[in-house]
């Protein structure tokens, strides 16, 4: 079965040079992927999330905001009873990693990560859902 | 006819500069000629400024050394900006937070996690106040990187500064007010196209008539750049955006050399050394070319492209960040070498965080050794003549120019509704993505090496940002503005505010003046923001 993934920009990050490229990567390695547009709410990300049926959440934030606004997608999809895995790229330092996977993340992506690690890890999430 | 050869008339206007008796030697001695090159070729501040817009270059005027700042409450950025001055720095550069940028309130839930993040917060002209305390704005001249609510933050920085009693006239500086790139690359937008240019029409009107040291429009190819255009795309799109705001203003009824010689251009320094100096040498080209034969313009000022320089913020590395000091040399030099009025160079933790008040300072005095050790500023265009130089500038002039004719006839005849297809229809988009995708496969296969981070890997774990934010910042701001709202007089913030909805109604008022009374009845960003929205509504990109 196809592996579908919504990518989403939640908060007032404009940046979206990151989540372009990784769109257009996932397809190429033949996913199915729904990019929200910029500036979501965490509850609109969850919402799109379940309406689209998606085998994983990859959220971009690039501002530094990733520890206030990670927490309240994932609140907001198990508020929807959604047991979607949520990855997280953009601007993440090691010390907030460990936050992050408390709080549910199931991957986290860096400055510099490479696509095909990323492509891989999604790919296997997807067969464990 | 004037039968001059190009030194001549080029040896007339040196003399007539502050560099005219200069005399340069290298390090060990042998003279430094102002320019080099042949009699009849190009030179420098003669048209088509390809070797650069003055003709004595940094020898009669460095650049200057303005580095971007802002993080936390007002008076926080407020001290940095004096670090900044202290250090040498010859101009101050302002940056916003996010939820500034966009139009909202520290306290609004939107902001939630952004306030004072990735730049200052600033809701009222208190903020403003409090962000220049102690700075002469009549003499240090400063730049605001701000957008969608630029006539907003504009109409608080000159109600405050004479409030403080230095008059509109003495104020010196820029705003970037560039939307058009806004729905191109860096997508802080708030309103359509079509209203928002209403908004730039009103401040060039402004600034044009009252304020003759004001430069309100920067019109900016870095952050297309950073969004991942090629070089040649950078020039094109930000000419083109140049080229509609010259319409624009042109529809307003102003004369184009009244207003063009106050336009100003933001550029990338990335990391293609040799490349990035041609960009800016086809950039002044193309613009002087398009404006004296295609607009009309007779002041020559009009036709000179004047530009800051920014190093390349995606060119650092997490990995390995000592290693950014040298890119931002090396990118610094190329902005150098290629003519740049301005430059900020990036902090080697910039891609960690925010920088450090230290990394800034080195990042400030990288320019300095640029400026006063390497003698590099002795000869205006020291890279004129170069074979390869003088090939690749012309083969971006090819590349550039195609896509100006391409968006010319989108438009119909006109840049500015060629520009407005280009966004409806994510022609603009289209063209980066794709130049970022085939970056990114580049750096993936190997192609493309990037130190640290797909070759020379070692082990040294990542250093951990020096964060400066003290983490209480969103309260703070909060609460300060919870003490403007508790103390202003809530009947003239209600009716300055209807005030500014029934000018905004009539698209022939210009709203500066409505603007400014709201900023000192000391109306938020966010209340005047959504005032405008109400009557130009606001501007959704939807899924796809």
């Amino acid at each position: 079965m196809t592996t579908r993934v919504l990518v989403a920009k939640v908060g007032l990050d404009g940046h979206d040079r990151g989540i372009n490229v990784i769109a257009r990567s996932l397809r190429d390695a033949g996913m199915e992927v729904v990019y929200t547009g910029l500036f979501q709410t965490p509850e609109s990300v969850a919402r799109t999330a379940v309406d689209e049926d998606v085998d994983v959440v990859g959220l971009s934030i690039l501002s530094g905001a990733h520890l206030t606004l990670v927490p309240l997608v994932i609140d907001a999809l198990r508020g929807l009873d959604a047991a979607i895995p949520v990855v997280v790229g953009g601007i993440i330092p090691q010390e907030d990693v460990a936050t992050l996977r408390d709080a549910g993340v199931a991957a986290t992506f860096g400055p510099g990560a490479s696509m095909d690690d990323i492509v891989a890890t999604i790919e296997a999430m997807s067969g464990a859902h | 006819m004037d039968h001059r050869s190009s030194r001549m008339k080029w040896q007339e206007a040196y003399e007539g500069t502050l560099a005219g008796a200069t005399h340069a030697t290298t390090q060990s001695g042998a003279p430094i000629e102002p320019v080099y090159g042949p009699d009849d070729g190009e030179f420098p501040g003669l048209f088509p400024y390809t070797r650069g817009i003055h003709p004595a270059m940094y020898r009669s005027k460095l650049w200057t050394m303005r580095m971007f700042a802002g993080f936390g409450t007002a008076p926080e950025t407020n001290r940095r900006f004096h670090e900044i001055i202290d250090a040498g720095g010859t101009g101050i550069s302002t940056a916003y937070d996010m939820p500034t940028l966009l139009g909202i309130d520290s306290d609004d839930v939107r902001a939630l996690g952004e306030v004072g993040r990735c730049g200052v917060a600033l809701d009222t002209i208190d903020d403003v106040a409090d962000l220049y305390a102690g700075i002469d704005l009549g003499d240090i001249t400063t730049s605001m990187t701000i957008n969608a609510p630029a006539a907003v933050v504009f109409a608080m920085f000159v109600a405050n500064a004479e409030d403080h009693g230095v008059d509109r006239a003495r104020l010196g500086g820029t705003l970037q007010n560039d939307i058009l790139k806004e729905y191109q690359a860096q997508h802080e937008y708030v309103f359509a196209p079509r209203p928002s240019l209403r908004l730039v029409r009103d401040t060039v009107v402004f600034a044009t008539r009252e304020m003759p040291r004001w430069h309100p429009l920067s019109v900016s190819g870095y952050h297309i750049r950073e969004a991942g255009s090629t070089a040649a795309q950078e020039v094109a799109f930000t000419l083109a955006n140049g080229f509609a705001y010259v319409e624009l203003a042109r529809h307003a009824g102003l004369a184009i050399d009244s207003y063009a010689p106050k336009m100003s251009f933001f550029f990338n320094a990335h990391i293609d050394f040799f490349e990035e100096v041609a960009k800016y040498r086809c950039a002044r080209r193309l613009w002087a070319t398009w404006m004296r034969d295609f607009y009309g313009a007779r002041d020559e000022r009009s036709w000179q492209l004047r530009f800051h320089a920014q190093t390349a913020g995606v060119s650092l590395t997490a990995q390995q960040p000592d290693n950014n000091h040298a890119r931002t040399a090396v990118e610094a030099l190329a902005a150098v070498l290629g003519g740049a009025q301005s430059l900020h160079t990036n902090a080697f933790d910039e891609a960690w965080s925010l920088p450090s008040a230290d990394a800034a300072r080195v990042a400030l005095r990288t320019q300095q050794v640029i400026a006063f050790e390497t003698n590099v500023t002795q000869v205006a265009d020291p890279l004129g003549g170069s074979w390869f130089v003088e090939s690749l500038t012309d083969q971006l002039q090819r590349d550039a120019g195609q896509l100006l004719e391409e968006l010319m006839e989108l438009g119909h005849g006109s840049m500015l509704e060629g520009c407005l297809a280009a966004i409806d229809n994510g022609w603009f988009e289209a063209h980066i993505t794709d130049a970022a995708y085939a970056h990114q496969r580049a750096v993936q296969a190997g192609e493309r090496l990037i130190v640290g981070v797909n070759s020379f890997v070692d082990d040294s774990p990542a250093p951990a940002p020096a964060n400066q934010m003290s983490g209480d910042g969103d309260a703070r701001q909060v609460e300060r503005l919870a003490k403007v709202r508790r103390e202003r007089d809530s009947d003239a913030v209600a009716r300055t505010l209807l005030e500014l909805r029934d000018a905004a109604l009539d698209p022939e008022v210009n709203l500066m003046s409505s603007l400014m009374a709201a900023s000192r009845a000391r109306a938020t960003v966010g209340e005047m923001m959504t005032t405008l929205a109400e009557v130009f509504g606001r501007y959704q990109v939807g899924a796809r």
